[in-house]
């Protein structure tokens, strides 16, 4: 995911846009916040299937409940929420001034975000369900 | 008229949030498909953006609201296990009821015709799906007020964030629709 190309090609000519006198921004920020949403989605379809296939990995995930009856699902939606926040914190870091090409960040996350949309299909992440 | 405490969170985590998450998909998506080229002039522009921020984060905050009161609080509820092994709590229901008989419990105990499915694939995938709408949503939100105006001449750039808030309400759209009928069927009583 080099920084030569950037997402600055897709532009259209927009003279509106030149009597606001906006000064340009660098796509990295929005790359973070794409490719987060992407690895937050991923975690949660991953910690799904994985509280399926694992009887440890179920009753860890419950102990997030702290006795409010909501079971695993507790430990797979506050996870998933504490991976998404994280890489959204450390990829923005990173990528705060950057320019980058979008589209290529765009397809990453668009492909961990299916795989988490798989994940938390019935049908696939109870195939994978502990004898 | 009288509804319990939570038949009350019932209504405030599907009707009420539901409601006003809809409001705010249809002016949000409204706003980011006319961000285009020549159709706006710099004043229309400054007014729309306004409209836009507020949309799309009441959008990421209603769906925060929705799947955090529905996992925390109305979800124990359908969950509880009351009815025993072989779902003897539910003998005879018509309906669940708080002292022998969660709404998990009637759907799985089929004493009401063949229920089964309604849990273990529609509230099954609707706990986890929905969880996908306010992430979406968020950054969908995030990405508008970053670039603000400057969304207008990137075509690429605006078709990815119509996509995603596409999403975020498709997922938010499988969890309303079980949700609803799942209710119907079994009701929070």
């Amino acid at each position: 995911m080099s920084s030569e190309n950037t997402a600055q090609e897709d532009i259209e000519r927009a003279p509106e846009i030149a009597e606001l006198e906006l000064v340009p921004r660098p796509d990295g920020p929005a790359a973070a916040a794409i490719l987060a949403a992407g690895i937050g989605m991923f975690a949660l379809g991953l910690l799904t299937v994985l509280s399926e296939a694992s009887t440890a990995m179920h009753d860890w995930l419950a102990s997030w409940e702290f006795d409010q009856g909501v079971g695993p699902l507790a430990g797979k939606t506050t996870v998933a929420v504490i991976v998404w926040v994280l890489s959204w914190i450390v990829l923005g870091i990173a990528l705060w001034r950057r320019e980058v090409n979008l589209k290529v960040w765009f397809w990453v996350a668009l492909v961990l975000g299916a795989l988490g949309f798989l994940g938390t299909f019935p049908p696939i992440f109870l195939s994978f369900a502990a004898e | 008229m009288e509804l319990s405490e939570r038949e009350a969170w019932t209504v405030i985590h599907g009707l009420l949030a539901g409601t006003l998450f809809l409001l705010a998909f249809a002016g949000g998506l409204a706003g980011l498909w006319s961000l285009r080229p020549g159709f706006l002039t710099p004043a229309a522009i400054k007014e729309r953006m306004t409209r836009l921020y507020i949309g799309v984060w009441v959008m990421a905050a209603v769906a925060w609201i929705t799947v955090i009161s529905g996992t925390w609080i109305v979800y124990p509820w359908y969950r509880a296990a009351l009815a025993g092994e072989t779902f003897e709590g539910c003998a005879g229901a018509y309906l669940p009821n708080p002292e022998s008989c969660s709404p998990r419990d009637f759907l799985l105990s089929n004493v009401s015709g063949q229920t089964e499915s309604w849990h273990e694939f529609g509230m099954e995938w609707k706990e986890h799906v929905a969880w996908m709408a306010p992430i979406l949503a968020t950054a969908v939100a995030f990405i508008v007020t970053y670039y603000g105006p400057r969304l207008i001449p990137r075509t690429w750039l605006r078709a990815i964030v119509i996509l995603m808030f596409v999403g975020a309400f498709a997922a938010a759209v499988v969890g309303g629709a079980f949700g609803a009928f799942i209710n119907k069927i079994a009701p929070i009583v």
